[in-house]
């Protein structure tokens, strides 16, 4: 079971990037863990962080990187964050959005994401959103002047509301909202169809015998 | 109906249901795990419960976080220094005895980097869909199959349904026509594509590479261009079956054998695009613009001819491309305008899952044989892609080559392509190298990575900096 996404209000983060890799999001010396928890103290560790990090250094004692902005205070408790294009790109990990989801958010509005980061998300009930380049624009400018720049997004209504009453509406696969409204465990949507799953194996064995056995 | 292309071909055949929501519920024929995006569908599976559907299709491997030390890796998993690998790494062994899941553990015949071990030992072949928690899984379209990365969730999905709930992806052609020239490489094939269509090109396709250069192309050099197909933003790259790629898998560990082998070749040679399939997106490069490339940035994207220079920023069009020279530079300590070749490197790698094959060592042997490294490279690192390789490598006497020049022959494993072991550069250090990823810290905190051929890599260990292959001394002996 993942946390269902349905109405979210929160705090808007910067990440005012293109290209933002997974490595940068979560770097490989923290990808050591056999759990899915604790990465979020890592999240954007080389940009968060003066002295470089690994997994055994004890995070009180790290000194913060003033000069980046998710560490300044305005932007303490933000929930959404907001970068620009193919965000995510790089590799597979899905640790990437592991940390960005303890670390506290919930969505993502990027003007693309890279493929594998994209579907990546949803299966641990983070939201990215896909909004043009000049509405990420108009976003970074208002966040940028406006102290505490929250915004409300509705996902059933594919919406994204500004304070100022104004909204702009997202693109999303019918598959990929329904993952996340209903929150469902998608090994078991899955398994509910074993026979059909069955009767493909039984074709296939017929067709491409080779396929089968192997391995072993 | 208009023809059909390799991707829908190998699509439709895998299909095991439509779904309404629009999605796919699409089979999978084999899957391929390592230590690090295995532990928690393990875990997850374990919680749940559940057994992995079928055992005869999963096969696993260390790669990503082993030592290529030959005196660590001596004293097996137990001896593994760091603490936290250690524990991944047993993690992975107890896990494949727990499901049964035949492993090929860390210093076992047939262990090596998962997308070299896959196809070296006929696990993947061509028509099957092949999934692996890594995103350089797309190697093992070379073969003309279907293979791409996933996530943790979908390792644990395809574990217990051997399926992937996902969406069918768009089509997109990279032909390239003619004949290339003297010391240009598969590996400056791909770079130079991506240096055109750049590192979201790709992105929601499948990339077939179809035309003369990759007919001519072996078996491996397609998977060096495939591999990186990812990093076009594709996560899927794809070769057309031809006489090459059965050549290839016959008589390997896996692949089945007699008559059998003749029903698959025969089903196996009609994996190729119909002559007038529509594809969405198209392509078209010719093999005499492509020279070596290096990459100069820190994105793959960001690459130059080994004889050209770095751009200026009056050359860059839009504030956001300014700020991404900018930035890149600074990371990188170099000027814009900068030559190439006036770049000087501290370390070389020799490696990864796109170039540690075979072929790969011959070539950057080749370069090396008879030379020392140069005195201001603090190290080499030759790590072969598998323990069959590491093998024939040494029948060939290609690892003598290396030591003689003063180079490390290492033990199979990523190594310093992701430097989640001890291989990895130090802040500030150049490396030429022949992974994929010139990412900020990718080989290291603060290291700077070039991305570029074995053969190049080679001449670079040799001269201390960027060399041009083709008019290395003694390359035309
Ligand atoms: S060699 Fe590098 S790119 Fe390839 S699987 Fe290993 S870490 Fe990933």
């Amino acid at each position: 079971m993942i946390e269902p996404f349905t109405r979210h209000r929160g705090l808007v983060g910067p990440m005012d990037r293109a290209n933002v890799d997974t490595d940068m999001i979560i770097p490989k010396q923290f990808l050591k863990s056999i759990k899915k928890t604790g990465f979020g103290l890592n999240l954007f560790d080389e940009l968060r962080y003066l002295e470089q990090g690994h997994q055994d250094l004890n995070l009180k004692e790290r000194e913060t990187n003033p000069d980046f902005p998710l560490n300044n205070e305005r932007y303490i408790g933000s929930t959404i964050l907001l970068t620009r294009e193919n965000f995510g790109c790089g590799s597979s990990r899905e640790h990437a959005p592991w940390a960005l989801k303890d670390y506290g958010f919930r969505a993502i509005i990027a003007s693309s994401f890279a493929d594998i980061f994209y579907n990546n998300c949803f299966k641990n009930g983070l939201l990215p959103i896909i909004l043009n380049r000049d509405v990420v624009d108009q976003l970074f400018k208002q966040l940028y002047s406006e102290v505490g720049f929250s915004i409300s997004i509705d996902l059933y209504l594919q919406k994204v509301f500004l304070d100022n009453g104004c909204y702009f509406t997202f693109q999303i696969d019918e598959f990929y909202k329904n993952c996340l409204l209903e929150g469902l465990d998608e090994i078991d949507v899955t398994l509910r169809n074993k026979e059909a799953i069955t009767r493909y194996e039984i074709e296939r064995r017929k067709l491409h015998p080779w396929i089968f056995g192997a391995i072993g | 109906m208009t023809g059909q292309t390799l991707y829908d071909k190998l699509w439709e055949s895998h299909v095991v249901f439509n779904r309404h929501d629009g999605s796919t519920l699409l089979y999978i024929d084999r899957h391929i795990l390592h230590e690090v995006t295995s532990p928690q569908a393990f875990e997850g599976l374990r919680l749940a419960g559940r057994r992995p559907w079928r055992l005869d299709t999963n096969i696993a491997t260390p790669d990503h976080n082993i030592s290529t030390d030959p005196g660590e890796r001596k004293a097996g998993v137990e001896g593994i220094p760091d603490e936290t690998s250690r524990i991944q790494v047993k993690a992975l062994d107890d896990n494949c005895n727990e499901f049964g899941i035949k492993e090929f553990k860390m210093n076992d015949m047939g262990q090596g980097i998962v997308h070299v071990m896959g196809p070296e030992l006929g696990v993947t072949m061509p028509g099957m869909t092949v999934v692996c928690g890594d995103s350089h899984t797309a190697t093992h379209g070379a073969l003309g199959c279907l293979a791409h990365g996933i996530g943790t969730s979908e390792v644990e999905h395809v574990l217990a349904s051997q399926c992937l709930v996902t969406k069918k992806m768009k089509n997109m052609r990279v032909t390239v026509n003619g004949k290339l020239g003297f010391g240009v490489t598969p590996k400056d094939v791909i770079l130079a594509i991506i240096g055109k269509i750049g590192t979201a090109g790709g992105t929601g396709h499948a990339i077939e590479f179809s035309g003369d250069v990759f007919a001519d192309m072996s078996v491996e050099g397609r998977m060096t261009v495939c591999n990186m197909a990812i990093e076009a933003g594709a996560r899927v790259g794809l070769v057309a079956v031809d006489e090459k790629t059965i050549d290839y898998v016959k008589g390997r560990r896996y692949v089945p054998k007699g008559k059998l082998f003749d029903t698959a070749s025969s089903y196996w040679r009609s994996l190729v695009s119909d002559e007038g399939a529509q594809f969405d997106k198209e392509v078209l490069m010719s093999a005499n613009e492509i020279a070596p490339q290096v990459s100069w940035g820190t994105s793959p994207e960001m690459v130059a001819e080994v004889s050209g220079r770095i751009p200026k920023m009056s050359s860059m069009t839009t504030p956001s491309e300014r700020e991404g020279l900018r930035h890149a530079l600074e990371y990188m300590g170099l000027e814009e305008g900068q030559k190439i070749t006036s770049i000087m490197v501290d370390r070389v790698f020799i490696g990864s899952c796109t170039n540690s094959r075979i072929e790969d060592l011959r070539a950057a042997a080749e370069v090396v044989k008879g030379r020392k490294r140069a005195e201001t490279v603090k190290q080499v690192l030759v790590v072969p892609g598998s323990q069959i390789v590491k093998s024939q490598a040494e029948t060939e006497g290609l690892h003598s080559v290396f030591v003689d020049a003063g180079m490390e022959w290492r033990e199979p494993g990523c190594s310093m392509c992701l430097a989640m072991n001890d291989d990895k550069l130090g802040a500030g250090e150049h490396c030429a190298s022949t992974s994929n990823r010139n990412f900020e810290g990718r080989q290291g905190s603060g290291g700077r990575t070039h991305l570029m051929s074995p053969a190049m890599a080679a001449a670079a260990a040799i001269t201390g900096r960027i060399v041009d292959v083709r008019t290395f001394s003694g390359n035309s002996r």
